[in-house]
C-alpha cells in the first residue's frame, strides 16, 4: 500500500504536469473551437519555441524571460502568417489536420537540420529547485508552468466572455452569416487569435525548454494527450483545458504510483473514452 | 629496356646504385593507388529521424568515418566502398521495408545492421529470406537471433540478462560497502526490460532484497511520480533500464525531491547527457571501450578516436568522445571488411563461413562467433562517470589508471 506522502507527491506530481498539458492545450482548442482549424502545427510551433528560447539562453545567455519577449510577438506574426495561408486556400476542418501535419513535418526537418536530432537541454539553476512543503516537495519551474497555465486560462475566458473581441469570435464560430450581418468582421478577429494561439504555443515551448530534454522528434510525444485534455476540456473552453489537463495529469501520476507506469497512458484515454460516451457532444 | 641498361652502365657506381634501388623498391611496393571500378554497395538504414535519432547519429558519423578511410586506401577488393544508407525512422516496420528495398531494388552487395534491437530484428529477417550476410552493432536480445549469418558486434554473449547484471554486481560486492537492498526501474524496450528482469532475477538468486520492480512506457514524459516512488522504496542500489536521455530525466526527478539513490547503474543511456549532468556524478554504466588504456592499444584506436572526436565536434554532438556505441559501430564495419578482405570475395555464404570459422580482431576487442546464436564472449565492464567523462571502473584489469569504483 503507497504511503501518504507517496500518495500526496504523486498527486502534486499530477497537478504539475497537467499544467503543462494545458499549456498546450489552451492555443489548441482555442484554433479548434473557434476557427475551426484542428491545427497539428501547433505542438510543432511549441517545440520551435523550445528550441529558440534554449537557443538564446545558452548562445546569448538570455535568461528565458526575457527571451520570451521576443519569441512570443514573433510567434504572435508566425500564427498570422500561417492563417493567411489557411484563409487563402481555404482550408476546411478536415483539410487543416493534413496541412497541418506537414507544417509540423518541415518544422521538425528544420529543427532537425538546425540542431540536429541529438538531445539538448538549457541547463539552468532552477532545473532542480523545489519548494518544501511538509513532506511534500514542489518543484518551481513546474509551479510556474502551472501557474502560468492557470493566469492564461483565466485571462483567455474572461477575455472570450468579456470583451467585444471575444464575443465576436464565439458569435463567428457559431454561426458567421448572422456574426458577419451583426459587423463581426470574422477575418479580422481570426487572424487575431490565430496569433494568440501561436503565442500560446511560444509560452508552453519556454517551459517544455526549462522542464524537458529537446529532441526533434518530441513534438509527437504530447500529441495523445493534449488531444485527449482538448476534448474532455471542450473545444474554445479555455478553464475546460486547464481542468482537464489537471485531471489527467493526477490521474496519470496516482495511477503510476499506485499501480505501475505503464498503465498511466490506459488511464487518460479510459477517461476521454467514458467522457466521449457520456457527453458525446464535446467534439 | 637494353638501351636504358646501356645508359645505366655509363653512370657513376653510387648513381647507379641509387637508380637500381629505387627501381627495386617501386617494384615490391605496392602503388598506393585510389580504388577504382564499380564501387562496392554496403547497403543499411539508420534511424536519422525519431526518437532514436540521437544515439543513431553517433553510428551515422561512425560509418561515414570509416567508409571515408576505405576508401583513403585502396577501397575493398581494390574498389570503392558507398555506404547507401536510409533512414528507417526509428520504425521497425519502416527498416524491414528498406532492408527489402535495398536489396531487391538498390541491389547492395553487402548489409550492414540499423540501430537498435527492434529494428535489427526486423531487418535480420529480411537478410535470412535473401541469405546475406547481415553485421550489426546494437542487438541486445541475443537469444532471438536464430539466423545463422548474423553476426553482432554487441559483444553481450549469448544471456546478458545473466552476465551483464552479474558483472555490475560483482564490481559492487567488491566495494567496501556493497548493497543490500535494490530497485529497478526499466523502460518496456524490448531489450531494456529483458536484460532489466535479469537483473532482478540474478538480484534475488544474490540474497539482495528487491524492494522495488516498476516498468514504464517507452517515450514516457512523466518522471515525477516513479522518481517519488523511488524515494519511497530507498533502495541501496538503483538499476535503470534507461534509454537515451530517461536517465537524465529520472536524475533530475528525483532531485527535485531532494533525493539521489546512493548508487545508480544505467543501462542504455545517451552517454553524453549522463557524463555531463550535474546529477550523473558517479553514474554506472556498461562499456566495451572507452579512450583510455587499455582500449586504446585495440586495433584502429590510434586512428579513429581523433578522426571521431573531429567529426563529432564538427556536428555539435555534445559529447564527442568514442565510447561504447561507436566502437561498436566501427566493429561492425571492421568485421566486414575482415570477411571480405580475408576470402576476397562478396559472396554471402562464403563470407559467412569464414566468419564463423575466424575470429576478428577489432576496437572492441577479438570477437568470435561460434557460439550459440554465433554470440562469443561477454565483453562488457563497468564504467563511471569521473568529472564528467565515462572511466571503466571494473574488472580491475580493464580499468583505467588510477580509477576505480566509488562509493556514493
Amino acid at each position: 500500500m503507497p504511503s501518504l506522502t507517496l500518495l500526496g507527491q504523486a498527486i502534486v506530481s499530477g497537478l504539475l504536469a497537467g499544467g503543462i498539458y494545458a499549456l498546450l492545450a489552451l492555443g489548441l482548442s482555442l484554433s479548434w473551437g473557434l476557427l475551426r482549424l484542428v491545427n497539428l502545427a501547433h505542438f510543432a510551433l511549441a517545440l520551435l519555441g523550445a528550441y529558440l528560447t534554449y537557443q538564446i539562453g545558452t548562445a546569448l545567455q538570455v535568461p528565458p524571460w526575457l527571451a520570451g519577449l521576443a519569441i512570443i510577438p514573433a510567434f504572435f506574426l508566425v500564427g498570422m502568417a500561417l492563417h493567411a495561408v489557411f484563409a487563402y486556400f481555404r482550408v476546411t476542418e478536415f483539410t487543416s489536420l493534413l496541412v497541418t501535419f506537414g507544417i509540423a513535418v518541415i518544422l521538425e526537418s528544420v529543427i532537425q537540420w538546425f540542431w540536429t536530432a541529438d538531445y539538448r537541454r538549457y541547463e539552468t539553476p532552477w532545473a532542480t529547485a523545489s519548494l518544501r512543503v511538509g513532506p511534500l516537495f514542489v518543484p518551481i519551474l513546474e509551479m510556474l508552468a502551472c501557474l502560468t497555465a492557470a493566469a492564461l486560462a483565466i485571462a483567455t475566458w474572461a477575455w472570450l466572455r468579456f470583451t467585444y473581441v471575444g464575443k465576436a469570435l464565439r458569435a463567428s464560430a457559431e454561426d458567421p452569416a448572422i456574426a458577419a450581418a451583426f459587423g463581426v468582421h470574422h477575418r479580422r478577429q481570426a487572424f487575431l487569435l490565430s496569433g494568440v494561439s501561436a503565442a500560446y504555443a511560444a509560452i508552453a515551448g519556454a517551459f517544455i525548454a526549462l522542464i524537458a530534454t529537446l529532441a526533434p522528434a518530441q513534438i509527437w510525444a504530447w500529441l495523445g494527450v493534449v488531444f485527449a485534455v482538448v476534448i474532455i476540456g471542450g473545444l474554445a473552453n479555455p478553464i475546460g483545458a486547464l481542468l482537464a489537463g489537471l485531471l489527467i495529469g493526477v490521474s496519470e501520476s496516482v495511477t503510476m504510483a499506485i499501480v505501475t507506469p505503464a498503465w498511466a497512458p490506459l488511464v487518460s484515454f479510459s477517461v476521454l473514452i467514458v467522457i466521449l460516451i457520456v457527453r458525446p457532444g464535446r467534439a | 629496356m637494353l638501351a636504358r641498361l646501356g645508359v645505366l652502365a655509363r653512370l657513376g657506381g653510387c648513381a647507379r646504385l641509387t637508380i637500381i634501388w629505387l627501381l627495386v623498391l617501386a617494384l615490391v611496393t605496392p602503388a598506393a593507388a585510389a580504388p577504382s571500378g564499380p564501387p562496392i554497395r554496403i547497403g543499411g538504414t539508420l534511424a536519422l529521424t525519431g526518437p532514436l535519432a540521437p544515439t543513431a547519429l553517433l553510428h551515422k558519423i561512425a560509418g561515414e568515418i570509416y567508409v571515408e578511410e576505405l576508401n583513403r586506401g585502396n577501397g575493398l577488393l581494390g574498389r570503392p566502398v558507398e555506404w547507401v544508407l536510409l533512414d528507417d525512422q526509428s520504425k521497425p516496420d519502416v527498416t524491414r521495408s528498406l532492408y527489402e528495398k535495398l536489396i531487391t531494388v538498390d541491389k547492395v552487395d553487402l548489409l550492414i545492421g540499423p540501430y537498435a534491437t527492434g529494428g535489427i530484428l526486423a531487418a535480420m529477417g529480411v537478410a535470412q529470406r535473401y541469405n546475406k550476410v547481415f553485421v550489426h552493432h546494437s542487438f541486445g536480445m541475443p537469444h532471438l537471433a536464430k539466423y545463422e549469418m548474423h553476426f553482432p558486434t554487441a559483444a553481450f554473449g549469448i544471456e546478458p540478462n545473466v552476465t551483464l547484471p552479474t558483472t555490475v554486481y560483482n564490481a559492487l560486492a567488491a566495494t567496501s560497502n556493497p548493497p543490500k537492498t535494490v530497485a529497478i526501474v526499466t523502460s518496456k524496450f524490448p531489450s531494456a526490460q529483458f536484460q532489466s528482469s535479469g537483473a532482478r532475477d540474478v538480484a534475488e538468486k544474490r540474497g539482495l532484497k528487491v524492494v522495488l520492480y516498476l516498468e514504464y512506457e517507452f517515450g514516457n514524459r512523466d518522471w515525477g511520480a516513479l522518481a517519488a516512488r523511488i524515494k519511497d522504496a530507498k533502495p541501496d542500489f538503483l538499476w535503470v533500464g534507461s534509454l537515451g536521455l530517461d536517465s537524465n530525466q529520472l536524475l533530475e526527478a528525483m532531485k527535485k525531491l531532494d533525493y539521489t539513490p546512493p548508487r545508480h547503474f544505467h543501462l542504455f543511456p545517451a552517454p553524453g547527457p549522463l557524463a555531463v549532468a550535474p546529477e550523473g556524478k558517479l553514474a554506472l554504466s556498461s562499456s566495451v571501450f572507452e579512450e583510455h588504456p587499455p582500449f586504446t592499444s585495440n586495433p584502429g584506436a590510434a586512428k579513429f578516436i581523433p578522426l571521431f572526436r573531429d567529426r563529432a565536434t564538427r556536428a555539435n554532438v555534445p559529447y564527442p568522445f568514442l565510447d561504447t556505441q561507436v566502437a561498436g559501430s566501427f566493429a561492425a564495419w571492421q568485421v566486414l571488411e575482415a570477411a571480405v578482405t580475408a576470402t576476397k570475395s562478396l559472396d554471402d555464404k562464403v563470407l559467412g563461413q569464414w566468419l564463423r570459422a575466424n575470429r576478428v580482431d577489432t576496437l572492441i576487442g577479438k570477437l568470435r562467433f561460434d557460439g550459440p546464436n554465433n554470440y562469443g564472449d561477454d565483453l562488457f565492464k563497468v564504467k563511471q562517470v569521473h568529472d564528467g567523462k565515462w572511466v571503466v571502473v571494473w574488472p580491475k584489469e580493464f580499468a583505467a589508471p588510477g580509477a576505480r569504483l566509488l562509493p556514493p
